[in-house]
């Protein structure tokens, strides 16, 4: 008993607490350790603060390209005179809310996508309703909004809307498939596992020199589709073929009482499918499949080989302009913060998911 | 039970609900319109390239390709043929591809025992790189490097010489090589016969270890062997030391190996961003083996180095190979890009050919064919590896 | 099943689609637009503007074409595309006319099944290059590295032209205008290829267009003209003509901003060309005004020069070959009789 009290009246030394503590365990834990971090901050030293100031401190952030020139940092300016052709491309000036209006509907509906308690009917019908307007926005031609041509659409709403369409299309897709190749008919297993695998075995560029060249030679004479959906149609049968592997792992991950279970209740292979299995299936692979989603709407960036002006084909139109050649490092850089901004979102969106879901909810 | 049986097959069941049947039926009916969908589209295709007397079929392959490639392996001019060209192209594509792969390897195991290290600060940094490295198109990172090469370094006449023999410039990086002599070809035999040696004396030590329980020092004495033995040949053979270095001529650096502006970007791209997907493999593959197997390992007396190897990365290895082929395939595909930037590799050089001779069909299924079988090939030797590492775990 | 519906509902859509095949014209009237194939971006001959309109020579002519199908300029459909995307868009019907400074050759007229009409533009292949590498002719290009578009006659002209006078030489091909011209100007590479127009577009658009000369040599014949599909003659016909209406308003003096006096002219053969005597628009399947509407609304075809490419603009291109033919070059209508 003694001993106890004593204990607690001795304090850990100092060297174990506190801040000297937590610098001592997890920067200076050994000779190796400590040499790493004293490198690592060295080179910290050299990089950032010189970054810091061109970026910060000896930028240009609203002026002309010549004033630019002359200053030492970075030019945001040629984001800050250009943002405007970057973001929508050749929609009409003075018709450029509409985009705006829409992305920030698809933003406003994400959002409220995010808590898994909201993830019911009405959520469904809102997207519904949300594409739809958003489609008619863009589109126009009705309630006096003029008529815009898609072929005029470009920039960010583009890139999203390639993203968006692509995934809603190629997610259905990507089940039927995946059940297919799981099918007890070898026919259609076949069929399937062909698709999957020789999709999975091209670039998605081909896919998209196929639907930009030779697709056309395919249909009947007079029937073309344009550019743009063409384009979305490769991304669809693209992104089908990955999101069909991830699901078949969920569908792999099944147990087969499940399948047993649903059988002896009398339950038809549709059923079985949409009550039984597809629920759970779909509900394991979550994570995956946001990351699939990640890699798609990064890839939607190669329709540029196509021109289509997509985010990065307006910047890089921006950047062929006399006046602001030579400031592609600071348009990449704008152009790669939107993209990090998507992607991180997502990314982090798909870590809290597969928290809750491995808790088990 | 056999009463039952017997009066459903009296009861004659209609085929449509009879399961056996029914798939028949279905699978057929899906043929039929997959071979619908095919002939229909075939048929629409051959229909107007008739129409529109555009040519059909391979015979372009052996025109001549009459434009230049910049960079090549093999011996190529604007005189060969379209076949010659596409093989250049597809070399390219191999040799950024090999390269891309192993030092993707490299850094991403670096970054990600990095990651897992218990140093906070390095930990950390290797999380951002990763994070960072994921969330941005490879398309845009590939501009990115390609733009920051001939924007930020000087012209040829002013080329930076960070080390002898080594000159940096918009236009490449020019190395200094040794001039071509028949002692390298002998050093390379050298090498090999080393490796044959090595290999031999790991055989042999891990016997003798098994046997006996000494440790032979296999690690020091291959190096010796491999670095050893070409060296002695080198000497042998009177030490040629004449180098080829590059000098500045009227536009550019002749002489020595210059690599270009387009394949160094396109292979920083893709191994900066692979090497991100790489490392969270290669930590996952390392945290899947339990803690418990390390504190095993250790208490029975075995060194960290020894751990790792025996250890950790045989079970480590299992988990890793799979995820791992899928990024190399992935890097392969994205080498695809280069057209973007310029370096030649297949793509690019199928697309001037589809652009010469105005024959798509042709030129796409060119370069489909060749990925599958990049891809096929790839998955094919992985899987070989795959199970032989899962043979040694056991 | 639901596969099976969708596959037949598929099916049949596209059927219906096929059944609908007509002459270009009929579809181009039932669209109401023609839809126009240009590139991208080459100032002077198309490049949109920073609200983005299309302007330039080749887009000058496609309006034309509509002007002389609906008598509205502005019924035109713009489809930028790239260069190896430019055949197969026509072939496959995407477009109704390439007007994307292409230049007409045997193989893209045989092969490809493309049949060219007159050229709107004569060029020639030149060479590109900064004052600072202190050459004079393109003979002293030896070693040097250039830079191309991938697939166009340019880069195999260049192949032929380095090859015949025995010159190594270091292609660098990319794909789009923009990225090349980028790498040019950042020093990429030594010389820039393509031709003369587009080289005088380029410099005019260089950060210092004095530092940059234009090396004297031409080394290729490029006559530019807008394309049509193989067998399709009544199309082939009115893109053909109004081309030579262009021309022929040049030669005979008529203007945008003369025209309506001209059609009081007692010259017979201006009375016929504008369609005050009946006769060539029947001809073609068109309106009788579909001269008076081209020139009217377009101009003729000295008028689009200068306007787009000639001595007022940034590119500064004098005419040359492509002047008149009683003025030393080669533009000539075919009699409009």
């Amino acid at each position: 008993m003694k001993q106890v009290v004593q204990a607690e009246e001795i304090r850990p030394p100092i060297t174990h607490i506190g801040v000297i503590g937590w610098v001592k365990n997890n920067l200076f834990n050994g000779v190796f350790n400590s040499i790493l971090t004293v490198v690592t901050l060295f080179l910290l030293w050299k990089v950032v603060p010189p970054f810091f100031r061109w970026a910060f401190i000896d930028s240009a952030w609203h002026t002309t390209s010549q004033a630019c020139r002359e200053a030492a940092g970075a030019c945001w300016s040629i984001i800050s005179m250009n943002y405007r052709f970057i973001l929508f491309g050749f929609y009409p000036y003075e018709e450029q809310w509409r985009p705006l209006l829409s992305m920030l509907i698809l933003f406003g509906l994400l959002f409220y996508s995010r808590d898994r308690s909201h993830w019911k009917k009405p959520l469904a019908y809102g997207w519904i309703i949300g594409l739809f307007t958003m489609g008619l926005l863009m589109k126009g031609g009705i309630l006096g909004l003029p008529s815009v041509e898609s072929t005029q659409w470009g920039g960010l709403p583009l890139t999203l809307l390639l993203a968006v369409f692509g995934l809603t299309a190629a997610y259905p897709l990507g089940v039927i498939l995946a059940l297919g190749r799981r099918s007890r008919m070898p026919g259609v297993k076949i069929l399937c596992i062909l698709y999957i695998e020789m999709i999975r075995g091209v670039p998605l560029i081909s896919l998209l020199f196929m639907s930009s060249i030779i697709f056309p030679l395919f249909l009947p004479e007079g029937v073309t589709f344009n550019k743009i959906l063409r384009a979305q149609v490769a991304i669809i049968l693209f992104t089908a073929a990955y999101i069909a592997e991830v699901v078949r792992g969920g569908l792999q991950g099944m147990s087969r009482g499940q399948y047993e279970a649903a059988e002896s209740i009398g339950l038809n292979y549709y059923l079985t499918m949409r009550l039984v299995i597809l629920p759970q299936a779909l509900k394991i692979v979550i994570p995956p499949t946001v990351s699939i989603l990640i890699s798609a709407f990064k890839d939607t960036s190669l329709v540029v080989i196509i021109a289509l002006f997509d985010l990065l084909k307006t910047t890089q139109s921006v950047l062929s302009n006399p006046e602001w050649m030579g400031f592609s490092r600071e348009a990449y850089v704008f152009v790669a913060i939107l993209y990090f901004l998507g992607c991180f979102s997502m990314s982090n969106y798909s870590r809290k998911l597969e928290k809750e879901l491995s808790r088990g909810d | 039970m056999k009463d039952f049986k017997d009066s459903a097959a009296r009861e004659k069941v209609p085929f449509w609900l009879d399961p056996k049947k029914r798939a028949i039926l279905f699978q057929l009916m899906t043929f039929a319109m997959v071979g619908l969908l095919a002939y229909y589209l075939t048929s629409n295709t051959l229909i107007n390239l008739e129409k529109q007397s555009i040519a059909t079929g391979f015979s372009f392959l052996q025109k001549e390709s009459s434009f230049e490639i910049g960079e090549s392996l093999i011996p190529y001019s604007a005189a060969n043929t379209y076949a010659r060209a596409l093989l250049v192209g597809a070399l390219n594509t191999i040799k950024v591809a090999f390269i891309g792969i192993v030092l993707t390897i490299i850094l991403g195991t670096i970054i990600g025992m990095a990651r897992l290290s218990t140093n906070w600060l390095l930990s950390k940094l290797a999380a951002i790189y990763i994070e960072f490295m994921q969330d941005i198109p490879i398309l845009l990172q590939l501009f990115f490097w390609y733009a920051i090469f001939y924007e930020t370094l000087p012209s040829s006449q002013e080329a930076l010489n960070p080390g002898a023999g080594i000159y940096l410039s918009n236009r490449g990086v020019a190395f200094t090589i040794p001039e071509p002599h028949p002692a390298h070809l002998y050093m390379l035999l050298a090498f090999l016969v080393g490796c044959v040696i090595v290999y031999l004396i790991r055989r042999w030590a891990r016997k003798r270890q098994e046997k006996t329980g000494q440790i032979f020092p296999v690690f020091l004495v291959s190096m010796g062997i491999l670095v050893g033995f070409p060296l002695l040949t080198w000497w042998v053979l009177g030490a040629p030391l004449k180098m080829n270095v590059p000098k500045l001529g009227g536009f550019n650096f002749e002489g020595g190996l210059t690599v270009s502006p387009e394949f160094i970007a396109l292979l920083l791209g893709l191994v900066l961003y692979t090497a991100a997907f790489v490392a969270e493999v290669v930590r996952a593959g390392i945290q899947s083996v339990s803690k418990g197997q390390r504190e095993a390992a250790m208490s029975i007396g075995l060194r960290p180095v020894p751990v790792l190897n025996l250890v950790i990365l045989p079970q480590a290895l299992r988990v890793i190979v799979p995820p791992l082929t899928s990024q190399m395939l992935n890097l392969t595909k994205n080498s695809s890009l280069a057209v973007a930037i310029g370096y030649p590799d297949f793509v690019s050089v199928a697309n001037t050919t589809i652009n010469q001779t105005g024959q798509s069909i042709e030129g796409v299924a060119l370069i489909m064919a060749v990925y599958l079988f990049f891809s096929l090939s790839t998955s094919v030797f992985m899987n070989w590896y795959n199970k032989r590492v899962a043979l040694v775990e056991r | 099943m639901k596969v099976f519906k969708c596959f037949t509902m598929v099916l049949m859509l596209l059927a219906v689609g096929s059944m609908a095949v007509a002459g270009t014209l009929d579809e181009v009237r039932a669209k109401g637009v023609v839809t126009a194939g240009v590139n991208p971006g080459v100032a002077g001959f198309s490049m949109p503007d920073e609200k983005g309109v299309w302007k330039g020579l080749d887009v000058d002519t496609a309006k034309a074409i509509a002007a002389a199908v609906f008598g509205d300029v502005n019924k035109v459909k713009y489809v930028a595309l790239t260069a190896v995307q430019r055949l197969p868009a026509l072939q496959s019907k995407e477009v109704d006319v390439l007007c994307r400074n292409t230049t007409a050759t045997l193989t893209r007229e045989t092969v490809n099944g493309l049949n060219f009409v007159h050229p709107n533009y004569y060029d020639g292949q030149g060479f590109l290059i900064s004052n600072k590498k202190k050459v004079k002719t393109a003979k002293g290009l030896k070693g040097a590295t250039v830079c191309t578009l991938p697939g166009t006659t340019t880069e195999m002209n260049a192949a032929d032209y380095f090859r015949k006078n025995a010159m190594p030489w270091k292609p660098v091909v990319i794909e789009s205008n923009a990225e090349l011209n980028k790498a040019f100007f950042a020093g990429r590479c030594d010389v820039l290829t393509s031709d003369a127009s587009q080289l005088a577009a380029v410099r005019s658009v260089a950060p210092n267009p004095d530092d940059y000369i234009i090396l004297p040599e031409i080394i290729s014949k490029e006559p530019l003209a807008p394309a049509v599909r193989h067998g399709d003659d009544q199309w082939y016909d009115i893109v053909n003509w109004t081309v030579m209406a262009l021309i022929e308003a040049e030669e005979l003096g008529i203007t945008s901003s003369n025209v309506d006096e001209m059609l009081k002219s007692t010259d017979p053969q201006i009375q016929r060309f504008l369609g005050v005597n009946p006769g060539f628009g029947k001809a073609l399947g068109l309106d009788e005004k579909w001269a008076y509407n081209i020139i009217k609304q377009v101009g003729n075809y000295g008028e689009i020069f200068d306007r787009n490419v000639g001595p007022k603009t940034p590119l500064k291109l004098d005419r040359g070959l492509n002047n008149l033919w009683t003025k030393g070059g080669l533009m000539y209508a075919i009699p409009f009789r």
